[in-house]
């Protein structure tokens, strides 16, 4: 695989309070990742280290194989952190026009990026006259300009209505699917369950979790059991390969599946093997679930 | 170099209060032409300023230098202002985030503010240029071409106090508060001045030796008042028993104080760019 962006114990303190304590992962090419964290745990100003717009206090991080300077690595990015920001007094055209000269790209794609989010019949119009889902797209559209090896977005759906909402991801899932690299930065965790395949969970600037949304959201699911004699049935369980974690929960037994299997199929194992359940519920984790999880855990 | 300049002038070219205030400082400065047609009647006589020989060749190469300088203060507010919009627009995290580096980002101001001071240059040689052929009792060509160090010091001039200008912009955020430092700066630099000048070092003239390393009297000294050099002002004088002996030269000295504070600002712009958290 090839790495897009690699953090190794980034750092960065703003006083007395860490921001962002230790940081690590690598960014890979063609993957949809999500980062995801309360308020205040440290997203955007991860974000800002590797934009060059906030400085590091420790640690490393580089774009690509690192041969680049950071600037001139993000002119193959594209970004939009928390709110729009362009000159309210130029017309959208004249805005991305700027952006185009600064990272050195032709204007020419200026009327293509626009027409992918909707703008172009608006494109002579002053930024300052934009709603803010307008000014969200444009922003979306300024990131596109370069064709960037990856979109990095910091909570692109902000203070938007849910058409703008909506909107705003059928555009990320549009690019996504032309498969380019995507980073999204956000506190709704149903927005990255349903676009991202990889997950950064922050939490007052720790990483808690760093992998793919499918393995945290234990896919498989799990099962909830109850039989009279618990003893066997959870040694059973130990030894069965399907199955990773067993925990105790009150009375029950819940069973983490590892690869899988039906409720059915579970009952008709066990029942050969004479282990009667008086209790069998078959779920799955939402990620939100799995979220209030880890965040919990750790308080 | 080139790119650089380009996305400045981008910024400004569609800015409109920017524009105005360009176009009226350049057409100001064309306006220098009109005193040239003030005229008064002294007794008998027509006293026209234009026959007072303001407008002779070297001479208006100072005069007109000195007057242009005073209209500076309408470019500082668009530099001012093209400094801080990039904080209220929060534009300037929205460049670096695009790829220009922060070094890029002072430089192309800072090229933008050697521009401006080109042009200004350039207009106020067209100006005297024009004014010196119609009014000057000499037209000999090493006399107009004499005396030219005054534009480079206007240039100079320029340069070092846009660059402070572009300073301030960077470390106040704020246009209308950067331009008050600007006035601040000044009347601390003229008390500062009257404290040495009345109090610590009372007659002598150790007071002028340190003031003229302030960044504004620097600049100041850069081209002198031209006016007690004028033929009718010192005879006048002449005749009170003053004298005026004092030297009216753009010092090498001043220049290298100039230079030396305008590297300050633009480095101290960058240091603050760099180490601040946007």
């Amino acid at each position: 695989m090839q790495s897009i962006l690699t953090l190794n114990n980034l750092t960065k303190k703003f006083g007395p309070i860490t921001a962002v304590k230790n940081l690590s992962f690598t960014i890979e090419k063609g993957n949809v990742y999500g980062i995801l964290g309360p308020n205040g745990s440290g997203k955007s100003t991860t974000l800002g280290i590797v934009l060059n717009v906030v400085n590091k206090t420790n640690g490393s991080y580089h774009w690509f194989d690192g041969s680049d300077s950071t600037h001139n690595a993000l002119k193959k990015v594209g970004a939009i952190i928390e709110h729009p920001n362009f000159y309210p007094y130029m017309t959208a055209v004249q805005n991305l026009a700027l952006v185009c000269k600064i990272k050195g790209v032709p204007t020419s794609k200026i009327d293509e990026k626009l027409e992918v989010v909707g703008l172009l019949d608006r494109k002579n119009s002053k930024f300052r006259t934009f709603s803010l889902g307008m000014k969200q797209r444009l922003a979306i559209a300024s990131a596109l300009l370069n064709d960037p090896e990856i979109l990095i977005l910091d909570e692109p759906t902000n203070g938007l209505d849910p058409q703008g909402i909506h909107q705003i991801r059928e555009i990320i899932k549009k690019i996504a699917s032309e498969g380019t690299t995507i980073l999204l930065a956000s506190h709704l965790l149903d927005e990255v369950e349903k676009v991202c395949s990889h997950v950064v969970i922050l939490r007052k600037g720790e990483s808690l979790y760093t992998g793919t949304v499918d393995e945290m959201n234990a896919s498989h699911g799990f099962f909830i059991l109850q039989a009279s004699d618990m003893g066997v049935l959870e040694t059973e369980l130990k030894n069965h390969a399907g199955f990773g974690k067993i925990k105790k929960e009150g009375d029950t037994l819940v069973a983490y599946l590892e690869e899988p299997m039906d409720a059915s199929t579970l009952n008709q194992e066990l029942q050969q093997k004479g282990i009667v359940l008086s209790h069998l519920v078959k779920r799955k984790e939402s990620l939100e679930e799995q979220f209030l999880e880890l965040t919990k855990n750790l308080n | 170099m080139l790119r650089l300049l380009n996305i400045e002038l981008q910024k400004l070219r569609y800015n409109r209060s920017a524009k105005v205030i360009s176009i009226v400082y350049f057409v100001l400065i064309t306006f220098i032409a009109l005193i040239a047609s003030i005229e008064f009647p002294l007794g008998s006589v027509n006293f026209r300023v234009a026959d007072q020989g303001i407008f002779n060749f070297p001479f208006i190469w100072h005069f007109n230098t000195y007057v242009a300088a005073i209209l500076k203060i309408f470019l500082a507010i668009v530099i001012v202002s093209m400094m801080s919009n990039e904080y209220s627009y929060r534009t300037l995290k929205q460049n670096l985030i695009d790829g220009l580096s922060k070094k890029e980002f002072v430089l192309s101001k800072f090229i933008t503010v050697i521009g401006f001071a080109l042009i200004s240059t350039l207009f106020v040689f067209i100006v005297s240029m024009i004014l010196g052929l119609s009014f000057s009792d000499y037209n000999e060509f090493g006399i107009i071409f004499s005396d030219m160090e005054y534009l480079l010091a206007y240039f100079i001039k320029l340069v070092g106090f846009f660059a402070f200008c572009m300073f301030l912009g960077i470390l106040v955020k704020r246009s209308a508060f950067a331009i008050g430092f600007l006035v601040v700066w000044w009347i601390v630099e003229s008390i500062v001045y009257g404290l040495l000048k009345w109090q610590f070092f009372k007659g002598t003239d150790i007071a002028e030796t340190i003031s003229q390393f302030f960044p504004l009297e620097a600049m100041s000294n850069l081209i002198k008042e031209p006016m007690t050099r004028l033929g009718a002002v010192q005879s006048a004088a002449t005749q009170l028993g003053e004298n005026f002996t004092k030297s009216y030269d753009v010092t090498f000295l001043n220049v290298a104080i100039v230079l030396v504070w305008t590297f300050l600002f633009v480095y101290w712009s960058y240091a603050i760019l760099k180490k601040r958290d946007l």
